[in-house]
């Protein structure tokens, strides 16, 4: 178990030294920053609401992850593939687990690293107002948690194609469909031609809804558990994925 | 002593592609094996499997005991590999890549830095360890290949194509260092260069559509070729009927060819019925016959030859 950490780890730290070693580091960072303030300034209204709170700013965090966490997540394994170096990284003395965690863990730090920064809106509704900080941080990790099993969907998606343009589409089309399972768009659609346990099953995997929960500072053990399981069993599949498919 | 790598019946298709048919191998320690086949063979697709890179359809491969399915880790840590194409981390630099590697190995930081250098100065990578590995040549990216390949000092080292791509003098550098290392280890390189065979190999195996066909030190196999030891003649055109009569009298010769017309002049072959035909017996009959030949000397085949009849024979 600990040469299973050990060696995830140093996985995990070449991974994270990769996201620098080009401009994405620098676009995804500042993208993420701006889009955030953006959406939490102008779309919620975070002035005009007069709440010393940030509703408006957590509530865009799943529409943006859907865009920006499958481009962290597409080159994981389609990289890999493509230049070849999958068959290194195979043949040295790692095991699928190993690398699948390792990788996990960098894009999910970097990921981390994006809501670290964007710090000022927390410092700015502080200095404005009395917010329930309590709320605040149980929201962040609630959003790191949405962020952490759209990776790993979007990880496993890698692991089945050398073309980063197809693990990026198909990565962001399955989160979107998990984000709206509980909205009426999808709803209507599963009600029309299946029981109402099928349609009810797929509202409950919503992400919405359990993210909802967790920002309204209801850090509840079903929504941890719901996401947790999320990334496990993505990452069990990614598993899968990186053994039957690494010859291809 | 047990062979350091060891494939047993190794077979793999691809949908409906049979790429390895039934591929059995072992080799010992000091010996530098030769991997030669036509493109499509199966090389590479052996190599995979006895890396533990690609499970077989059936078979089993071991690296130095370990079994490469079965003790995956036991038996990568004692294994070096360069995979087709050399690939490596592109935004890494050499020192950082070689860095890393030596890290997934185990080394602690001291000797890291260690390994590193060595590796680093066995490849002659010194000008380029701070460029990032996507910026260099063909060739540099290659040795970076090699140098993480030997980097843990492996006693099982394989190479598929090391030299694919260098120039003449990377080439030699890069022979020089595999004939340093071999006593120390079970080295498999496969190549189409023959050349190399017999600069570094101490035995070669051919395959061809998934099977090896021949298998063998390069001496062994240059006895396959029709043309060693063959006796090559020429003459004038007018006398060739009259040679070729005499020497086909003698027991000694399994047949006599007619290769080339050319000024006046004919080059006979003739092919001995065991190798190692004594040019004196020919010389003697010769003089007895009273014929006059302009040139006399004994073929050598080459192994380029043995490779296309073992290949193309089996094609047909």
């Amino acid at each position: 178990m600990r040469e299973t950490l050990k060696t995830a780890y140093i996985i995990a730290k070449r991974e994270f030294a990769a996201y620098f070693a080009t401009p994405l580091a620098a676009v995804f960072l500042t993208i993420f920053v701006a889009a955030t303030g953006a959406f939490a300034f102008y779309i919620g209204g975070f002035f005009q609401r007069g709440q010393a709170n940030l509703d408006s700013f957590f509530a865009y965090h799943p529409w943006l992850y859907l865009l920006l966490v499958p481009a962290v997540a597409m080159r994981l394994w389609a990289e890999e593939r493509k230049s070849g170096t999958i068959e290194l990284l195979m043949t040295l003395p790692v095991s699928p687990a190993e690398a699948i965690l390792g990788k996990f863990a960098a894009a999910w730090a970097f990921i981390g690293l994006a809501l670290v920064l964007t710090f000022p809106i927390w410092i700015t509704v502080n200095i404005l107002g009395d917010p329930d900080n309590g709320v605040i941080l149980t929201s962040y990790l609630g959003s790191f948690l949405v962020a952490g099993a759209f990776l790993a969907i979007g990880a496993f998606i890698s692991a089945l194609t050398k073309n980063q343009v197809i693990a990026f589409i198909i990565s962001a089309t399955v989160c979107f469909l998990l984000v709206t399972s509980g909205m009426e768009l999808v709803q209507n659609t599963l009600r029309a031609w299946t029981p109402r346990i099928v349609s009810d099953a797929v509202a409950s995997m919503s992400f919405l809804t359990h993210y909802e929960e967790i920002t309204r500072g209801v850090l509840g053990l079903d929504s941890i558990v719901f996401f947790v399981s999320i990334i496990a069993f993505a990452l069990f599949a990614n598993a899968v994925a990186v053994g039957q498919k690494k010859s291809a | 002593m047990a062979p350091l790598i060891e494939a047993r019946d190794l077979r793999k298709t691809f949908g409906a592609i049979t790429a390895v048919d039934g591929i059995s191998l072992s080799v010992r320690k000091g010996e530098v094996l030769g991997f030669l086949g036509p493109n499509g063979a199966g090389k590479s697709t052996t190599m995979k499997m006895i890396t533990g890179f690609l499970d077989p359809d059936s078979g089993s491969a071991t690296i130095c005991g370990a079994d490469v399915n079965q003790q995956p880790k036991q038996a990568k840590a004692k294994l070096g590999y360069l995979p087709e194409g050399a690939p490596a981390y592109g935004d890494m630099t050499p020192a950082a890549f070689l860095s890393f590697i030596a890290e997934i190995r185990g080394y602690t930081a001291r000797d890291i830095k260690a390994r590193v250098s060595a590796a680093v100065s066995r490849a002659g990578l010194g000008a380029v360890v701070d460029q990032r590995i996507e910026t260099l040549s063909k060739g540099f990216k290659r040795r970076v290949g090699l140098a993480q390949a030997i980097l843990h000092d492996p006693p099982v080292l394989i190479m598929d194509e090391p030299t694919d791509g260098l120039d003449p003098n990377q080439k030699h550098h890069v022979r020089e260092l595999i004939r340093e290392m071999a006593p120390h280890k079970a080295i498999i390189v496969s190549t189409h260069i023959l050349e190399e065979v017999e600069a570094v190999c101490t035995r070669a195996v051919i395959i061809n559509r998934g099977r090896i066909v021949a298998d063998g030190t390069a001496e062994d196999l240059l006895r396959r070729a029709r043309n060693h030891g063959a006796v090559a003649i020429r003459v004038v055109e007018a006398e060739a009927a009259r040679v070729a009569k005499a020497l086909s009298a003698m027991s000694e010769i399994a047949g006599i060819e007619t290769m080339e017309k050319a000024d006046g002049h004919i080059r006979l072959r003739a092919l001995p019925k065991t190798a190692g035909m004594p040019m004196k017996l020919i010389g003697d009959l010769l003089r007895r016959e009273s014929l006059s030949v302009e040139e006399i000397y004994i073929e050598h085949a080459r192994l380029d030859d043995v490779f296309r009849e073992i290949t193309m024979s089996a094609q047909a």
